[in-house]
């Protein structure tokens, strides 16, 4: 099986650009690297294919030998389609992300049960109430009364503690 | 018979369809759903019973002859995966209808929930019944794309978050397991797995072990071995309750199944089996250790299906068939479990307002129900007698002694522990949230427990208060389910031991594709 030396490099350079790009913490980024990657596969299967050969026609004058493996072909291009299906929904996640987030970036979060573990807090701070109370199905009405009046519907939402505010 | 077998991807495939188009009658859409998956459950079953009397199955998609067309393969596993999963896959699309009922579906956009979900089914499916690699991958990334969508259902920030984690390792997962189908193309010259296992003596043995690896990592991310397992305690609790229901029950098995295929068609050799013991030993012990430090019920639960897919590997690793059968075994019951607590854990946050087990308290006095179904699939997981949690670990530990030697017996001994720790995590959410009173909860803040007239509140928290009995009754029959597992453990083991001994050689794989020329080179 002979390869192309340039398919080859081609191949590297955009398997590790790619790879760098997906460490990154910007979505953004994420997704070209993502992209990289995936063209980095696809000149995989190519290059597996071996050497470049007439079209798989049969014809009745090219033999069997000349011709070019037309599986890996096939084996591209669904994963070509594949490839761009996914690139489209991480478009539409990366934008949804970037209008939920506060400072307009589009960066990666770290995880608030992490942190709270990490800090030895197995329990609940006020600031991740919030977080929390997305996490259910419902949410606290702003009428709603606490029991013990130490914390109210809006102390909630915005996270922090009565006595701050005051 | 043959004609059975690409029913179960085109039935979900043509009600995703159907359930799309009727977007705007979502009584008709949840039909649609509810009679595709229904289809699948009595397919599923038939092809169980067919291939179980008469044999194992192959269809030659579009009549090209293997293994040059696509080749769909039923076999005893294949047909067992099947059936559970549309066990499941019918309980938690009833689950979710019978919350979307109550909720008015406004919380999550309905209209694309049931074509999503029926595409995943079509995904999960496929992946089962896959003769090649190349259409493993394909129903890999059906079921995963609909995932993506499933665990960012309603894009709020939170599920955001987690969903990016998700969607970004399973990318680089997908790229993996694309990567090394390519390099097996070059290897073999060929994509078709019974192929694949005639043809791979001929290469010389360091390049086996490359690919072998390969697949290894890429089938490793989706099972949530360890050290690929990081991502799925982050990911999964974020999502809608019958979501993460339904992927634990069944994503990461199938990572796990197509382990099975990969230890006992693709490389039958015993070469990497330590490692992946060592594999399984770690997966199962950090897993339950994290499970133990959580506060929230539904984080807890993911890191227990973490370690308990070391279970499974520790089955697939011994690599005699009666390590195969038990592994077996333990998915069936460890997909139908662990979707029973996630439901659970479902309603428990439905009534009481939050899944974190320190804010909860009173929940028996509240919910008996609840309390019930929370506790039986508990105690099932934890693996108490007589339940089928225990029956699978002892089927494992036997088949683990069988083959002796150190590693084994460090497997048993850790087994046994981890499955200590299990019941230690599940049963201190049992003391918190259902038995201590409210008055015993550290600075307790919602009273969620009085009855909701009493509270000033909207029409919707009143309602979220009243669990809907749709899902009451599917969590209770799915709770009947898992002690079905126990009461009839004897004819799902014999099935069982039949995988074990059908996956013992490689040949038999072959036979189904290649009926009568296993184990000699052909030349073409």
């Amino acid at each position: 099986m002979s390869a192309s030396l340039i398919l080859i490099v081609v191949m590297a350079v955009l398997y590790a650009s790619g790879i760098y790009l997906m460490l990154e913490r910007s979505m953004t980024r994420v997704l070209v690297g993502f992209l990289l990657v995936g063209n980095a596969t696809n000149l995989l299967i190519l290059i597996v294919a071996g050497a470049q050969g007439a079209a798989p026609l049969v014809d009745g004058e090219t033999t069997a030998g000349e011709m070019s493996d037309p599986l890996p072909q096939a084996l591209v291009l669904t994963a070509i389609v594949i490839t761009f299906a996914v690139t489209a929904f991480l478009l539409a996640l990366i934008y949804r992300s970037w209008r939920l987030s506060t400072e307009g970036e589009d960066d990666m979060e770290d995880d608030v049960d992490d942190i709270a573990m990490r800090e030895g807090e197995g329990g609940v701070t006020a600031e991740q109430l919030e977080e929390i109370d997305s996490d259910t199905e419902f949410e606290v009405p702003d009428d709603f009364e606490t029991p013990q009046g130490e914390l109210s519907a809006d102390d909630l939402k915005s996270g922090t503690r009565g006595e701050e505010k005051r | 018979m043959n004609t059975l077998v690409p029913l179960v991807v085109l039935i979900p495939l043509f009600g995703a369809a159907g359930a799309l188009i009727l977007a705007r009658h979502p009584r008709l859409q949840r039909l649609v759903a509810i009679i595709a998956l229904s289809g699948i459950l009595a397919v599923g079953i038939a092809l169980l019973v067919i291939v179980d009397s008469s044999g194992p199955l192959a269809m030659e998609v579009g009549g090209w002859s293997a293994p040059y067309g696509i080749v769909l393969v039923v076999d005893r596993l294949s047909a067992l995966m099947l059936v559970v999963s549309a066990i499941v896959l019918l309980a938690v699309l009833l689950f979710s209808v019978g919350q979307g009922l109550a909720d008015g579906d406004a919380e999550t956009p309905v209209s694309i929930y049931y074509p999503t979900y029926l595409i995943l089914a079509a995904g999960v499916s496929n992946a089962f019944i896959a003769g090649d690699l190349f259409n493993l991958y394909v129903g890999f990334e059906i079921l995963l794309v609909s995932s993506y969508v499933l665990i960012t259902l309603g894009g709020t920030e939170q599920r955001i978050r987690a969903g990016v984690t998700y969607i970004v390792v399973s990318l680089v997962s997908s790229m993996i397991f694309l990567a090394s189908i390519a390099m097996i193309y070059g290897a073999l010259g060929t994509v078709n797995i019974a192929d694949i296992s005639r043809r791979m003596a001929e290469i010389p043995m360091d390049v086996q072990i490359i690919l072998h690896v390969m697949l290894l990592i890429a089938f490793g991310i989706k099972a949530a071995v360890f050290p690929l397992s990081f991502w799925l305690p982050d990911s999964y609790p974020t999502a809608p309750a019958p979501v993460t229901a339904v992927f634990a029950g069944l994503l990461t098995k199938v990572g796990v199944y197509s382990i099975i295929r990969a230890e006992t068609v693709i490389f039958p050799g015993p070469e990497l089996n330590p490692v992946l013991m060592v594999v399984a030993l770690f997966t199962m012990v950090i897993g339950v250790l994290g499970a133990v430090a959580q506060a929230d019920i539904k984080r807890m639960l993911s890191f227990t299906l973490v370690s308990h897919i070391g279970y499974m590997i520790l089955g697939v690793a011994l690599g005699t068939p009666e390590g195969t059968a038990a592994a077996t075994y333990y998915i069936v019951h460890h997909i139908v479990v662990q979707t029973t607590l996630f439901l659970a854990a479902g309603l428990i946050e439905r009534v009481g307002g939050t899944t974190s087990i320190n804010k909860l308290g009173g929940l028996l006095a509240v919910s008996p129900a609840v309390a019930a179904l929370y506790f039986l699939p508990a105690l099932n997981l934890g693996g108490i007698p007589p339940f089928s949690g225990f029956l699978g670990k002892l089927a494992l530990f036997q088949a683990a002694a069988e083959q002796g030697g150190f590693l084994a017996w460090t497997l048993i001994g850790a087994g046994a522990f981890v499955s200590l720790l299990t019941l230690y995590a599940l049963i201190r959410v049992w003391s918190l949230a259902f038995w201590r009173t409210n008055d015993e909860v550290d600075g307790y803040e919602f009273d969620l427990f009085t009855p909701v007239v009493d509270r000033p509140g909207t029409a919707k928290v009143k309602k979220a208060r009243v669990i809907p009995r749709l899902m009451l009754t599917t969590t209770a029959a799915m709770v009947a389910v898992g002690v079905a597992l126990t009461v009839f453990a004897g004819p799902l083991f014999g099935i069982s031991e039949r995988i074990g001994q059908n996956l013992e050689k490689s040949s038999t794989y072959v036979d189904i594709v290649f009926p009568g020329d296993s184990g000699e080179a052909i030349d073409d």
